[in-house]
């Protein structure tokens, strides 16, 4: 019913075999995959810049960017050129090497889990069978590019709001870690279009049971925490530590690191609609065939925008709504409050599994 | 096939940031100036290694991170098949998973936990 997409990959395909030999048309579909892939991560990154300063803005009564365009939605595009002919400082007593190496590794990270995400029915780059697995283990890369950045600018701003973030990432990996790993019990599989395919008589938030909902809290809350953003951001807490982190990038260096906060909180958001929110199914009750029939109708691509959308702008409002946590608020709630419930949780879940009794 | 795709994808990524420092040294201005190689502190010039000790209680949360990590590690194959093993399959795990939370339990007890 749903429109899809591979029939047009597969369109693609046949009609480069046609005119160039095998190897010639696997390489013209690899450039296509990149070349999409770049525009659609660099689309996506200026539209979420816009819409946090947007929301914030509304948040605080004000009208946020107004000036460029209508709206001001070409405020973001502005600040991509503006920074672009920013000068890069060379500094003194830096580690060269890994300064310039931690700006690849975030994006590197950020940009295979994004190649992972299922954004439409058979629009879908890397489609492992350990899907999950392996968004979970390239997203941690992020964290090695965050810690060398802070190490090698040779500042202690930058030392401190590196060690920080990376006990706080490493902390939140863990809830990250086992609120997946509960979603793939309930699953069976760790394929990204297995459990998008699994969603199809009602998505995991609704059949799941008491324990999906709980995972998915602690899942909104370990991705805030993970991607370094309010209530959540000390490392890059702004009166005590400058800027965190990226104080000694200038230019499209400190770029880098912006760009892949914005796509880590959308890829934190796809991966909470993938695994709870049904990814790129419609929303189907099981019975209701007219309902079903008409949902079916909403393309798969505005369905998996629209809820990531809808997660970022939940996880945008916390930023403006809960005041800043201390490190050992921060670690206490993760230690001796999300990791025990996330173990009970599971424990749940596992037994709901075993004995057969979700819908 | 899908591995070739994640070299597409890691080749897209280092494309990115080669391309945009590419542009942005073409295009950006560079003006030399003894103060602007400094570390960006407080204005006066900083004092000391910048690369010292830092509190060791974060060193103690890798750690219990490496140990939860790996557990988690194990427990994916487990819950692929979880369905197929059933109970026994639980039990089996609840061994492996009484050990570690003994071990979280101590680290809980010996304060390691606690933030000082």
């Amino acid at each position: 019913m749903l429109f899809d997409f591979s029939i047009v990959t597969h369109w693609i395909d046949n009609l480069l075999r046609s005119v160039m030999p095998g190897w010639g048309a696997l390489l013209v579909e690899f450039v296509l995959v990149g070349v999409a892939l770049l525009l659609l991560y660099a689309v996506l990154a200026l539209f979420y810049i816009y819409f946090e300063r947007k929301v914030c803005a509304f948040f605080q009564c004000r009208l946020g960017p107004n000036r460029v365009g209508p709206y001001g939605i070409f405020q973001s595009v502005a600040d991509m050129f503006k920074i672009l002919i920013k000068e890069l400082i060379s500094l003194n007593h830096i580690d060269k090497f890994l300064f310039n190496l931690a700006p690849y590794l975030v994006i590197v990270a950020s940009m295979l889990a994004f190649g992972c995400l299922p954004f439409g029915k058979g629009l879908q780059v890397i489609d492992f069978n350990i899907g999950v697995f392996f968004l979970i283990a390239v997203s941690s890369i992020g964290v090695l590019g965050i810690l060398l950045a802070g190490w090698s600018s040779h500042n202690k701003f930058t030392l401190i709001g590196a060690i920080r973030s990376g006990a706080q990432m490493v902390s939140y990996e863990l809830s990250i870690g086992l609120s997946v790993l509960t979603m793939v019990v309930f699953a069976g599989t760790m394929s990204i279009t297995g459990i998008v395919e699994a969603q199809n008589n009602g998505w995991f938030i609704f059949t799941g049971h008491i324990p999906a909902i709980v995972a998915f809290l602690i899942y909104l809350v370990a991705g805030t925490a993970e991607t370094n953003r309010g209530p959540f951001d000390l490392p890059e807490a702004e009166s005590e530590l400058t800027a965190g982190y990226h104080t000694e990038y200038s230019g499209i260096h400190f770029g880098f690191f912006y760009l892949a906060e914005y796509l880590n909180l959308f890829i934190v958001s796809g991966v909470a609609s993938l695994l709870f929110l049904g990814g790129w199914m419609p929303l189907h009750i099981p019975g209701w065939e007219g309902f079903n029939y008409v949902m079916d109708c909403i393309p798969s691509v505005l369905w998996f925008f629209g809820k990531a959308i809808v997660i970022s702008f939940i996880i945008i409002w916390f930023k403006w709504s809960f005041p800043r946590l201390r490190i050992d608020q921060l670690l206490r709630l993760e230690w001796k409050y999300l990791l025990p419930l996330n173990l009970i949780n599971l424990f749940v879940m596992v037994l709901i599994v075993i004995y057969g009794l979700h819908f | 096939m899908n591995s070739a795709l994640f070299v597409v994808v890691l080749i897209t990524g280092l494309a990115l940031v080669g391309a945009a420092l590419l542009i942005a040294g073409l295009i950006s201005p560079r003006s030399f100036n003894p103060q602007k190689g400094e570390a960006y502190e407080c204005g006066i010039p900083s004092r000391g290694e910048s690369w010292m000790q830092f509190k060791v209680g974060y060193y103690l949360f890798a750690i219990l991170y490496l140990m939860f990590d790996v557990e988690t590690v194990f427990l994916f194959p487990w819950a692929v098949i979880l369905k197929d093993l059933g109970v026994a399959g639980l039990f089996n795990i609840l061994f492996f998973m009484v050990v570690l939370i003994l071990g979280l339990v101590y680290a809980w007890k010996k304060g390691a936990l606690e933030w000082k």
